[in-house]
């Protein structure tokens, strides 16, 4: 019994190095439940092979308390008084769901018990909170999980080679991007269903890529560079691509998760999740890990209560404002980073470990924000002692941690910080009291962060007391739009921080007065501004041109909910979700503010664009291909006619079709009545008078002499 | 053309119906009293007053000498349409819903809702040409459809009967023996409860209008779909055009859906589109509730339609309806 030898070696050593007391170990006394091998190898190798795939499941709710005193039977009730006190603590212990064995010979418990609980996350946090608990110095309890006593045991004695798989390419993930008319994905779900389709704007349609139903329980989400499509499930998170479907690349286990979020340059996956506490009056446990997307290996988590995550942010409702973890240091995935009390936690990617191994220390921060670009963090701290201490807002480099740039402000009631997409400015918005301290007004810091000590400038709005209803600024470019004053119609103005004569300071463009606007969305190429007016203003949209300060059109989507555009800022998608009972759906519209089409889905939840990597043609090739366009677009536009030269083709075909098809019925339809015409005069009592039910449509042209007069005009050389 | 708005009911209305010469239009609705209107001013013309419920349909002769009506009083009547007395009566157990004479006058197809422990039910009369002739009873009962049956008509010669309600599924049934002939197919059919049904002038095809959203046309003899036509909206309303090539479906959101904020977020248009090429043509505005009935005059240059707001509103086209290309 060779086999069986090794069993007890592995078990031997397990065991000691779990500090369990084999000798005290009665083995007859483990009662197993009917049926079950609890994922102990058995001798019969058949059973082995059909329960393996079983083993990890089950048993994972149970934990083994080890280095309990022996106790003679006196006082077993006493020591099982004890331990169900501190246990029913962490979580409700299940009916006979703790057990301590004795020793049939001396009557004496054997120094251990088995403790099993309703759900495997309070066994989990028992073990993690009472592993090494003192009781007294000669009793410091060995918490182990049950399931890991049988992970450890199959261990293998000798090593073995891991096998080396022969190398088979993958697919290319990118090849929607070589699509050759160069349309884009996006990804809809309503319903059950989630489909991926192309916008095929020249045909005024979609075009399927790939459907499921039940393809997500919750919602499915684009990697930043659009390489993955993730979907949530009560298992975990799982990530999505392929070269023309979609197939399962890789799984991210993770019970019961709640929110994801990927990395910016799409390296790693943020997964959260959030337990109820058996004690009501705790608060809810979070489990937040962070998985390698490629590997799918969990690079780092974090296990703590929601009090812990749920610091600053505005995410007070539910609890954590998400995403706890803020990437930082651009495409690179260098850096992470934490707001937590007094504190902001920054991580670095390549050990997962803080930055100098501990925390920046910022007293009373209460929003922080990274540069899209570079490792830089702006960070906001609020008026302290009544105004004794400013408000201050100060820029700090990671991972040296030194202050680039800070700015006291006075007299301010709250902050929000805005990035321009390439970390070149830093606009903060400043709220702050009139003298009164009755309301408030509005003025902006604007950062030039790409500039030699980092010039700020205040920027103040015509009428000062107007409120902000929106920012933002264009993408890669210099300008920003601001909506502001009062509902029903406030005005929206545009600047720019540098004119062609006037390259150091802000200027104003122009002001749009009384706008039904309260939301803005630039186009990713800059240039064109989406003005919409959701919820109150019904979807009233209105297609700005902003370098020649122009409105290319007003629209209207009845109850417009979300607006997006697509990554080239071709076309823009808006969208009615299921906030609203009705009119679900979406319409794409072009740049300039054409609907080109319009879908209807009942319960309408998501609209998501497929986001495209950035472009690798460098700015002077850019700008080449923008002055060039005549020639470029000719080859398009001679695609586009005959495509829409095709279309009208088809259409006329269709309809022609349609008619024949109708032709044929009506034709079927008189000859089946012209038979039943007797009968029908026989059913009428001999009246016959078919003839006259039919009406025909004609034309009469009806000529009415109102009056004639003549008149007499004299006729001169 | 400004549509006559004709105010005379004080419930919502159920049912609108022209006589052939096109003169004159009837009108059901929840109060208990059918009217009859001048199709051509939207004068009153008279009431027909005995009901004690919600009139649900009512058809008219092909002489326009009789009204049949159907009320949720349980009872059926006879009405002498000229003078507005009452002919007969024919007594349910259940509310009825939809009346249907058939060609000749002669029979005449009544549903009956379920009602306690009562399924549904299509009831045939006979239709005695003297009144005084006139007997309550049934020459065939039909049962078997789950739910309401919101409306049965005559098929071609009278020899099938057409129904179809809120179990989405229409059903020809044999008006000589009762027999279930034929079922709508479950995958083309609709999906949700069938709340209208209307025949072409001809009576070979018929078009049904369904909660689902869509109205669908059919052929009558066959019961093969034709056309279907997607809207936005719960549709509660069809009419065909008995001239172009036209239906009309009306509809709107249930009143306890309503959105509150704006009149267009109830959609109460009545919608026209194009019979063979399935678009949408247009819309006619005016209702401030779900539009409940449509009906076109036999002339085709005008219709009507009747709403949840308790108006009846009567369109005479422009010349410019008539030139419509698409």
């Amino acid at each position: 019994m060779a086999a069986e030898v090794m069993l007890v070696n592995e078990i031997e050593s397990t065991a000691a190095r779990l500090g369990i007391d084999l000798d005290n170990f009665d083995y007859s006394s483990v009662k197993l439940p009917p049926g079950e091998y609890c994922g102990i190898v058995s001798d019969d190798e058949d059973v082995y092979h059909d329960d393996q795939l079983e083993f990890d499941s089950g048993f994972g709710n149970i934990i083994v308390v080890d280095n309990l005193p022996v106790v003679p039977r006196e006082k077993f009730e006493k020591l099982e008084g004890v331990i169900r006190k501190i246990y029913s603590q962490i979580g409700v212990i299940k009916e006979d769901g703790l057990w301590m064995p004795v020793d049939p010979e001396t009557k004496k418990t054997l120094g251990y018990c088995f403790i099993e609980y309703n759900t495997p996350q309070e066994a989990e946090l028992a073990k993690e909170k009472t592993n090494g608990y003192k009781l007294d110095r000669a009793h410091i309890f060995a918490v182990n999980m049950f399931d890991d006593f049988d992970k450890y045991m199959r261990v293998p004695d000798e090593w073995a080679p891991p096998e080396i798989k022969p190398y088979t390419p993958g697919e290319n993930l990118q090849k929607w991007l070589t699509d050759e008319k160069a349309r884009d994905q996006f990804v809809i779900r309503s319903g059950t269903d989630t489909e991926v389709l192309w916008n095929d704007a020249r045909q005024s349609k979609t075009e399927l890529v790939y459907k499921r139903t039940y393809w997500t329980e919750s919602f499915v989400q684009w990697s930043p560079l659009g390489t993955y499509l993730a979907t949530v499930h009560r298992q975990g998170a799982a990530v999505w691509g392929g070269a023309n479907t979609f197939n399962r690349l890789m799984r991210y286990a993770h019970p019961q998760v709640k929110l994801i979020d990927f990395s910016p340059g799409e390296k790693y996956l943020v997964t959260y999740s959030s337990h109820e506490p058996s004690n009501p009056r705790d608060a809810n446990r979070v489990v937040i890990n962070i998985f390698d997307v490629r590997t799918g290996k969990v690079m780092r988590d974090f296990k703590g209560s929601a009090d812990e995550f749920a610091i600053g942010g505005t995410g007070g409702v539910a609890g954590v404002s998400w995403p706890v973890f803020r990437w930082g240091g651009g495409k690179e995935d260098k850096y992470f980073a934490k707001l937590g009390k007094n504190m902001i936690s920054v991580y670095e990617t390549e050990t997962f470990s803080l930055i100098d191994k501990k925390s920046l220390k910022v007293e009373n921060i209460v929003d922080f924000s990274w540069s899209p670009t570079d490792p830089i963090i702006a960070l906001f701290v609020p008026e302290l002692g009544g105004g004794n201490q400013p408000a201050r807002v100060s820029l700090v480099q990671i991972p040296s941690k030194e202050e680039l740039r800070q700015k006291n402000l006075f007299s301010v009631s709250d902050c929000k910080m805005y990035w321009q997409s390439n970390g070149d400015y830093l606009a903060v918005k400043a709220d702050r009291y009139t003298k009164t301290k009755k309301s408030t007004y509005t003025g902006f810091e604007l950062f030039r962060i790409k500039e030699r000590d980092i010039p700020i400038e205040v920027l103040e709005l015509d009428n000062k007391n107007d409120k902000i209803i929106a920012f933002a600024w264009e993408p890669k470019g210099h300008r920003f739009a601001v909506i502001h004053g009062d509902n029903p119609r406030p005005d929206v103005s545009f600047y720019s921080m540098r004119t062609a004569h006037n390259t150091g300071r802000v200027s104003k463009l122009t002001t749009l007065k009384g706008k039904q606007a309260n939301a803005l969305f630039w186009s990713p190429g800059g240039r064109f501004i989406v003005l919409a007016g959701l919820k109150g203003f019904n979807g009233q949209l209105e297609f700005f041109n902003v370098d020649e300060l122009e409105t290319m059109a007003t629209a209207e989507h009845f109850m417009a909910t979300d607006i997006e555009w697509d990554p080239t800022g071709r076309y823009v998608a808006t969208s009615v979700t299921s906030v609203h009972e009705m009119e679900n759906g979406f319409n794409i519209w072009s740049f300039n503010g054409k609907l080109l089409y319009r879908i209807l889905k009942d319960h309408f939840f998501q609209f998501l664009w497929r986001p495209r990597p950035p472009s690798f043609l460098t700015p002077e090739k850019e700008e080449e291909i923008a002055r060039n366009l005549k020639k470029y677009s000719k080859k398009y536009e001679a695609e586009d006619q005959d495509v829409s030269m095709l279309l009208s083709e088809q259409d006329r075909e269709k309809r022609r079709m349609l008619k024949e098809e109708w032709d044929k019925w009506v034709s079927e339809w008189r000859q089946a009545r012209e038979e039943e015409k007797l009968e029908r005069q026989k059913l009428r009592d001999g009246e016959a008078s078919d003839e006259e039910e039919e009406y025909e449509a004609k034309e009469v042209e009806v000529e009415e002499v109102l009056d004639v007069s003549e008149e007499v005009l004299s006729y001169e050389d | 053309m400004r549509p006559i708005l004709m105010k005379g009911h004080e419930r919502p209305l159920t049912f609108l119906k022209y006589n052939r010469d096109g003169d004159l239009l009837f009108s059901c609705a929840k109060d208990h009293t059918p009217t009859v209107w001048f199709a051509d001013n939207g004068e009153r013309l008279g009431t027909y007053r005995g009901h004690n419920g919600a009139v649900w349909s009512c058809d008219v002769s092909r002489d326009s000498t009789r009204l049949i009506s159907g009320s949720a009083d349980q009872t059926a009547k006879l009405w002498n349409v000229q003078t507005g007395t009452q002919l007969f009566t024919f007594n349910f157990d259940s509310p009825a819903r939809s009346v249907d004479f058939a060609v000749g006058d002669k029979l005449a197809v009544i549903t009956t809702d379920p009602f306690m422990e009562l399924t549904s039910a299509i009831h045939v009369k006979r239709i005695a040409r003297d009144p005084t002739e006139q007997t309550g009873e049934s020459v065939l009962v039909m049962k078997g459809p789950q739910g309401r049956i919101n409306r049965a008509i005559w098929g071609p010669l009278n020899r099938t009967i057409i129904s179809a309600g809120e179990d989405a599924v229409i059903r020809i049934w044999d008006s000589e023996t009762g027999k279930l002939l034929m079922e709508a197919d479950k995958e083309s059919g609709h999906k949700k409860a069938i709340t209208s049904l209307a025949k072409s002038a001809d009576g070979s095809h018929f078009l049904t209008g369904s909660l689902d959203k869509s109205a669908k046309l059919w052929d009558m003899r066959t019961l093969t779909l034709i056309k279907t036509y997607v809207t936005e909206r719960p549709v509660n309303a069809v009419a065909l055009s008995p001239l172009l090539d036209h239906v009309v479906l009306g509809g709107g959101q249930d009143a306890s859906a309503v959105t509150t904020t704006d009149h267009r977020a109830g959609k109460f248009e009545a919608k026209f589109y194009d019979k063979i090429l399935q678009e949408e043509i247009g819309g006619v505005k005016g209702h401030f509730g779900p539009i409940n009935a449509l009906a076109f005059n036999p002339d085709g240059k005008s219709f009507s339609s009747g709403g949840e707001d308790g108006y009846v509103r009567l369109h005479h086209f422009d010349p410019d309806y008539f030139n419509i290309k698409i």
